[in-house]
């Protein structure tokens, strides 16, 4: 993480600064990569490797279920430009077990990270209002025992981050956050598109064309 | 053991009973299943980790022709020369461990030259996989990103399905090497098996799109309205099996086309719009012209920096149209304003029938000059050499004159690969068979054993450096072996000659290990049963080449040239394809 990166990040109010200031970066800006593909051994690897031999740095990722049974959904999470991130996509969708790859801003998204802090009990009921910190920070107590407590927040990075802050003076013994996952704003999912990839000639949807399409939203809903 | 004699069915005795099911080992149904591929030629070498297959193998003598190389990434060029000079997948077997890691070299130069592979190798038994066992490696990992496709097979039920997959993977939309690492257990493993059923579909998985005329109708209005357009043609057509339809293509449109070294034989050398080679050590022309042409249309050429130059001062002043079959390429380097993804078998007809008639004389024109300048300045002292020392040029041009452009011609890397492809003329489609995009030194000798046998009614010659030479020379052995007539031609200048042409032009002649000594090859090539000769004067130079064309066998000839000559044209590093340099 660079320092520009944790500076904004520390400023944990305003969530529209933030993504100009990352927009700054020789052009860079947050993107989260959306991938569609089969489950099995060894592609996560392949894809990983498309981000190590470019020196990128993968910032988070997640994989899990998708809205179909047995397809998995990869979240990606790079900090890079938009060409790059295109001929990434590129180079991920090439792979023969993905079905698709999209790549979406911050703005396009509605994403969420979860994250868990072990306090001592002993340090936050005497010197913290515990109620406070559910209330501010939007924070759930998950387990509460005589020696230790574990909080858990949901959001965006400057939310869990900005926990962490609050808990700092108080002897936070664990912290841990997890990928981001993500919800494309414009997606229709990918039951009607699966259909098209069973099909045994490709479609006009399926091989949408973004030299042409430039700009084009991916599904009308 | 003899029950299982009992059990091991003859391969057609399936064809005979198609709906029973066939019972036998894994091994057996990996070789049939390579039968029904249309696989008649396999490079490898035994080991451990691969002995089921092999003890399979001895009953397929007839039917599989086995080639033992003397080395696993000797198997994996040979298959690579096998798959460049006939069109076919390549095949080739290797143990577990080192067998698996010596074909990586192999891999990668597939993989970046798109060339159709499938090579199988032997694994550990499934139980021991990650315990550290004898001559276990984690092949899939290694492999990983040189490969099109790899996956593990540790259950015999797994064989046909992956294999048929393979193939597939392997030929179909750009081609690539695919690996398939099976376990032994999975060799020796006794079930019944079904039919075996080629793939022609993975969901996942499209080779290439359907097309859209639009892209077309955008490409062709570009084209129709250029006053100075210029084609650059790579692998692709080949590949793609569109040289015909290239060559109307581009006789219908009279544009200029020249090409990378990987597209090369696409048209014959003598065709009137071929203006020659593009790149670092590329024609004239076709450099500097890239940069004053309307319209640049790339056909199945991935603008490879050796071929660019610097890209912020390359072909500025043109719109681009880039035909592709991987979408991948298309704004990879150059950004194209008219992208059109699909195969070019497919997208050149379609745009054939959209341009108009067009002769470009004036601008063809301009090619020539160039062309006239650089033979003069450049050509005819190669060619024709005024000087005692032989050059790699005037052997070129004898090779020519003896073949007429007949003959497949395999290079190595370095100096002579780039004379090779500069001067050698070609008549036929697939007869250029070098390591473009990897620069792989080796390649060359067990290449032109693989494009014998892909090829076996041509002239094969192989064409590589001293030092190159020295990297494979094992496969001398395979040759002896099993008899393939390669004809060996070592132009000797006693230097690792393109690194001493780098530092004496850019490093102040500071020659840093390139002075490399040799064995005497004549004698190496006799110790195993090979023809030799050896040139060190001009006199004897047609004679001795003639000789080696026209012996029954195998031959090798080592030619002596200058020592510190270089290839010319350059375009220096770092510098656009206009500054190129003519001497």
């Amino acid at each position: 993480m660079t320092a520009t990166h944790k500076e904004i990040i520390m400023s944990t109010e305003n969530t529209i600064q933030h993504t100009i200031d990352k927009a700054d970066l020789d052009g860079k800006q947050e993107y989260t990569i959306t991938v569609y593909a089969e489950n099995r051994i060894g592609l996560l690897n392949r894809i990983a490797i498309i981000f190590s031999k470019r020196k990128i740095n993968i910032e988070s990722l997640n994989t899990s279920p998708s809205e179909i049974d047995g397809i998995h959904r990869f979240n990606i999470v790079i900090t890079e430009s938009y060409e790059v991130v295109r001929k990434l996509a590129r180079q991920i969708e090439k792979q023969i077990e993905v079905l698709k790859v999209y790549f979406n801003t911050n703005e396009e998204i509605i994403w969420q990270e979860l994250a868990l802090y072990k306090v001592s009990t002993d340090e936050i009921a005497e010197k913290v209002t515990v109620e406070r910190l559910l209330r501010q920070y939007g924070a759930s107590a998950v387990v509460i025992r005589k020696d230790y407590t574990v909080f858990a927040v949901t959001g965006h990075r400057e939310e869990t981050d900005a926990l962490v802050k609050a808990l700092e003076p108080y002897e936070l013994i664990e912290f841990v956050r997890s990928a981001r996952v993500a919800i494309i704003k414009d997606s229709a999912g990918f039951h009607e598109k699966l259909k098209e990839f069973e099909a045994f000639e490709p479609g006009e949807e399926l091989v949408e064309n973004e030299f042409l399409d430039k700009g084009e939203k991916i599904f009308t809903m | 053991m003899e029950t299982a004699q009992d059990t091991i069915p003859q391969p057609e005795a399936k064809a005979e009973t198609s709906k029973t099911l066939f019972k036998g080992t894994g091994s057996q149904v990996l070789l049939n299943g390579l039968i029904e591929e249309g696989v008649t030629t396999i490079f490898g070498y035994p080991g451990g980790a691969i002995m089921p297959i092999y003890d399979a193998l001895y009953d397929y003598a007839e039917k599989l022709q086995h080639i033992l190389v003397r080395h696993e990434q000797g198997g994996i060029h040979a298959a690579q020369g096998f798959a460049r000079a006939s069109g076919k997948v390549g095949v080739c077997f290797a143990t577990s461990g080192p067998g698996a890691t010596n074909l990586v070299t192999g891999l990668a130069d597939a993989q970046i030259d798109s060339t159709p592979l499938v090579c199988i190798t032997g694994q550990v038994f499934a139980h021991l996989l990650g315990t550290d066992a004898f001559q276990e490696t984690d092949v899939i990992n290694i492999t990983t990103p040189v490969t099109k496709w790899n996956y593990q097979v540790t259950d015999a039920n797994e064989i046909q399905e992956v294999l048929a997959k393979a193939f597939y993977i392997a030929k179909s939309g750009r081609p690539g090497p695919v690996l398939i690492d099976i376990t032994k257990n999975a060799q020796l493993q006794i079930e019944e098996f079904p039919e075996y059923v080629k793939c022609n579909h993975i969901r996942s998985y499209r080779p290439k799109p359907k097309v859209r005329v639009e892209y077309i109708e955008q490409a062709a209005t570009l084209i129709n309205s250029a006053k100075k357009p210029f084609v650059l043609f790579g692998q692709g057509v080949v590949l793609g099996n569109a040289e015909k339809e290239f060559k109307t293509f581009i006789e219908k449109s009279g544009i200029p086309a020249a090409w990378t070294i990987l597209g090369e034989s696409a048209i014959p050398t003598s065709h009137p719009l071929n203006v020659g080679m593009l790149g670092m050590h590329g024609n004239y022309g076709p450099n500097v012209l890239t940069n004053e042409c309307d319209v640049l249309i790339a056909i199945g050429m991935r603008f490879d920096d050796r071929v660019t130059g610097r890209l912020d001062k390359y072909a500025k002043q043109a719109k681009i149209i880039h035909l592709d079959i991987d979408p991948a390429e298309i704004d990879k380097n150059v950004k194209a304003d008219v992208g059109v993804w699909g195969d070019c078998k497919e997208t050149l007809p379609l745009l054939t029938n959209l341009v108009t008639e067009n002769k470009h004389e004036e601008w063809l024109a301009k090619f020539k000059d160039y062309n006239q300048q650089e033979i003069d300045q450049v050509i005819t002292p190669e060619l024709y050499p005024t000087s005692d020392e032989m050059t790699m040029g005037e052997v070129l041009r004898n090779i020519n004159e003896i073949c007429g452009g007949d003959a497949v011609i395999v290079t190595d890397v370095g100096q002579h690969q780039m004379v090779a492809c500069r001067y050698a003329k070609f008549n036929n489609t697939r007869s250029n068979i070098t390591s473009g995009g990897l620069g792989t030194m080796g390649f060359g000798l067990p290449a032109a054993i693989g494009a014998k046998y892909g090829a076996p009614d041509k002239t094969v010659i192989a064409i590589i450096g001293d030092g190159g030479f020295q990297m494979t020379p094992q496969e001398l052995g395979t040759i002896m072996q099993f008899g393939a007539a390669v004809k060996i031609l070592i132009l000797n200048n006693r230097f690792l000659g393109m690194v001493r042409q780098w530092q004496q032009l850019f490093h102040d002649k500071r020659y840093s290990f390139v002075n490399i000594t040799s064995p005497d090859f004549v004698a190496l090539a006799k110790a195993y049963y090979i023809e030799a000769d050896k040139v060190d004067e001009r006199a004897n130079l047609r004679k001795a080449l003639e000789t080696m064309i026209n012996h029954e066998g195998s031959y090798l000839l080592e030619v002596m040239v200058g020592r510190e000559n270089n290839v010319f044209p350059m375009v220096p590093q770092g510098m656009s394809v206009s500054e190129i340099r003519l001497k």
